[in-house]
């Protein structure tokens, strides 16, 4: 899959993107710098703590944040197009068309008023030119592709007749209804039980194998991520502060906060901790970032250096932003992700 | 799994109207509790008005069964109400009281459904463009405009309008068409009919036009911080199809509660103010008169009719909310 990323052009490529809302008295970035592909039939995962601005990244990249309070810098290219340069209206007929989007919480995400075929149907017939029957049986195959039982039956639902599970599937065949190239889910797991999760997980590894989808996942579970993704950005404070391909990222990760995420998941092997990790403090506000590096503050490796902007290691596709110089970092590594007390801090 | 899309529409309305006929013969009784049961109080001495003489208290005494057991006096007053409707009043020497209320009645629905037709369309219109172009200059001064409206005293703006309409311009082409006051029933025909009611219904509508697109444009701007505009937003619609399709309907529930409480105590006579400035025989009017002769058959009457309007209107809430939510109809 990581081959996808050499082809000449990407499905996506967004380069240098900063988003920054207006407040009353300043410009607050709220995602800088941010750059990454997302080649035909990848998943890309984006993985950090609420408020580490993956959702603003991923609803700029569709054009939905307020125009009138947002600011959008850099480039996003989809298929050849650039489109932060695209007006309102030709956005649309990009949006729900070409780009599906799945939201995070399927117990809101439906207009209660309107049944789930209605709903469907709507977006059918909006990008396609369909008589309602004809959309009412593509929404039909699409709750039935998506798995939801006697799919003729539910198209006559409303939202709060389906369990959370069933809803997000309905949300999942809404986002597939157009045949799009590209899925953007924003935490599309978080809401539901974890039995639920497994399933709507193993549906959009489906659908990528199926119709060779692109997918961008957004999530906070490193467990998602390591058994979704093909590559990994790991955002903190709207900065990516380290990438590459899952597997290196599990098995080399370089910076401390991805350190951190890691020895918060429990171990499926070993022995394990009497109490899991966690990283210590809450991420910085967008009003108040620390110069330097973002997540010095929280970090117990820091030192003098990391005042200023952390330097880029690169190797190959593996990238981070950090002041640990790669001798040290097995070393200071350990003692995240093997403590050899109980005593985490 | 529920496998319906809800309870059928006609369960819920019948259901409805079933639940609101206990609740008006539960009014009933406690509306003839208060007149005829207050406790140290001679009805007999009310009902016969100020100055009675004894001959006429013994004939209110006989007339209303007073010497007989409540339930019998219950029954024998609902029987006079509505089936025999022969209740007369005896401060205003024996006329009758339900000729009152029908003749009053009409003129009052008139008045008031038209003015209902206007704020309801007015506000919608009004909250819905205040709120699409939300923060921008055209909002600021729809809403400054309705809160003018909310602000101005209806006895007020009627007399304004009828300065305007009837003396100062009134030999201008604006209001030359303009009848004089009073009313004119729709057997005379719809043209002046119309024209009698045109002035009093957008007095009577300004307040709630003002009230009602303050109200639906705040829900509005709610519901559009929702997760579902957004979905609707990611689907690639329209802003207006948004609007009509996704985010009124959600945010109609507060509109129409405020509709049925308001609609009702119009139609029960809070319409009193816009009926005296326009000279509308009105049942706020007839009302009005009664308390001031104390004429407590009419009253009571009144009282009854009011009532009974409130709670019907209050079911035309109740099915409303089943039409717009989904979620109401299956009970939850």
């Amino acid at each position: 899959m990581n081959a996808a990323s050499h082809e000449p052009a990407p499905l996506l490529d967004v380069a240098g993107l900063t988003v920054s809302f207006a407040t009353e008295w300043a410009l607050v970035p709220v995602v800088t710098g941010l750059s990454f592909k997302v080649g035909h039939g990848e998943i890309v995962s984006i993985v950090g703590e609420s408020g580490a601005g993956k959702t603003v990244a991923l609803l700029s990249v569709l054009g939905l944040t307020d125009r009138r309070n947002t600011k959008i810098e850099g480039s996003v290219t989809f298929r050849g197009r650039s489109l932060l340069d695209l007006s309102e209206r030709e956005m649309r007929q990009i949006r729900g068309r070409e780009i599906g989007f799945i939201a995070q919480n399927p117990m809101t995400a439906l207009t209660p008023v309107h049944t789930i075929g209605w709903q469907i149907e709507e977006q059918i017939r909006v990008h396609l030119n369909l008589s309602r029957a004809a959309a009412r049986r593509r929404a039909a195959e699409l709750l039935d592709e998506v798995g939801l039982p006697n799919p003729a039956k539910a198209l006559d639902l409303y939202p709060h007749q389906l369990s959370g599970g069933m809803r997000q599937r309905a949300v999942i065949a809404m986002a597939l209804s157009c045949n799009p190239s590209l899925l953007v889910a924003d935490e599309p797991t978080t809401a539901l039980d974890v039995t639920v999760q497994a399933q709507v997980l193993e549906l959009l590894r489906r659908l990528r194998l199926d119709f060779g989808l692109s997918i961008i996942l957004v999530t906070h579970d490193l467990g998602v991520v390591g058994e979704m993704a093909d590559r990994v950005l790991v955002m903190y404070a709207g900065r990516v502060v380290e990438r590459g391909p899952t597997d290196v990222i599990f098995d080399d990760p370089w910076h401390p906060y991805t350190w951190g995420l890691l020895a918060s998941i429990p171990p499926l092997h070993g022995q394990r901790a009497m109490r899991l990790a966690s990283i210590p403090g809450t991420p910085p506000s967008f009003t108040a970032l620390p110069k330097g590096c973002g997540f010095a503050p929280r970090c117990r490796f820091r030192f003098e250096p990391c005042a200023e902007t952390p330097p880029r290691h690169e190797q190959g596709e593996h990238a981070a932003l950090c002041f640990i110089d790669s001798s040290d970092r097995p070393r200071l590594r350990e003692q995240i992700l093997y403590p050899s007390s109980d005593r985490v801090a | 799994m529920p496998g319906s899309g809800g309870e059928p529409m006609i369960a819920v309305i019948v259901a409805r109207i079933v639940q609101m006929l206990f609740v008006m013969l539960g009014i009933s009784v406690v509306v003839f509790l208060i007149f005829f049961a207050t406790p140290g109080a001679d009805p007999s001495a009310r009902i016969a008005g100020r100055n009675a003489t004894q001959e006429t208290l013994a004939a209110v005494r006989k007339d209303f069964g007073l010497d007989r057991p409540m339930p019998v006096q219950y029954v024998l007053l609902m029987k006079r109400l509505f089936v025999t409707g022969d209740l007369t009043s005896f401060a205003n020497r024996g006329q009758r009281v339900i000729p009152q209320i029908m003749d009053a009645a009409p003129i009052t629905l008139a008045l008031v459904l038209g003015a209902a037709v206007l704020w309801v369309v007015g506000a919608l219109v009004l909250g819905v463009v205040a709120a699409a172009s939300r923060d921008t200059l055209l909002d600021r001064g729809l809403m400054g405009l309705a809160l003018i409206g909310v602000s101005m005293p209806v006895f007020w703006f009627g007399e304004v309008m009828n300065l305007l309409s009837q003396s100062r311009m009134h030999d201008t082409i604006f209001f030359s068409w303009v009848p004089s006051l009073g009313y004119k029933p729709l057997s005379d025909g719809f043209a002046p009919w119309f024209k009698t009611l045109v002035i009093p219904w957008f007095t009577l509508a300004v307040l709630y036009i003002g009230f009602y697109a303050r109200v639906l444009r705040a829900n509005l701007v709610e519901t559009y911080h929702e997760d579902f505009i957004r979905t609707a937003r990611a689907k690639g619609l329209g802003p207006l199809r948004i609007m009509l399709r996704h985010a009124l309907r959600p945010s109609l529930i507060p509109f129409v509660t405020m509709f049925g409480l308001d609609f009702g105590a119009l139609v029960g006579g809070a319409a009193l103010l816009t009926e005296v400035v326009f000279g509308l025989n009105g049942i706020g009017r007839l009302t009005y008169v009664a308390l001031q002769s104390l004429d407590l058959p009419v009253i009571l009457a009144t009282v009854i009719y009011a009532s009974f309007f409130v709670v019907a209107a209050n079911a035309l809430v109740d099915i409303a909310y089943a039409a717009l939510d989904p979620r109401v109809r299956s009970g939850r």
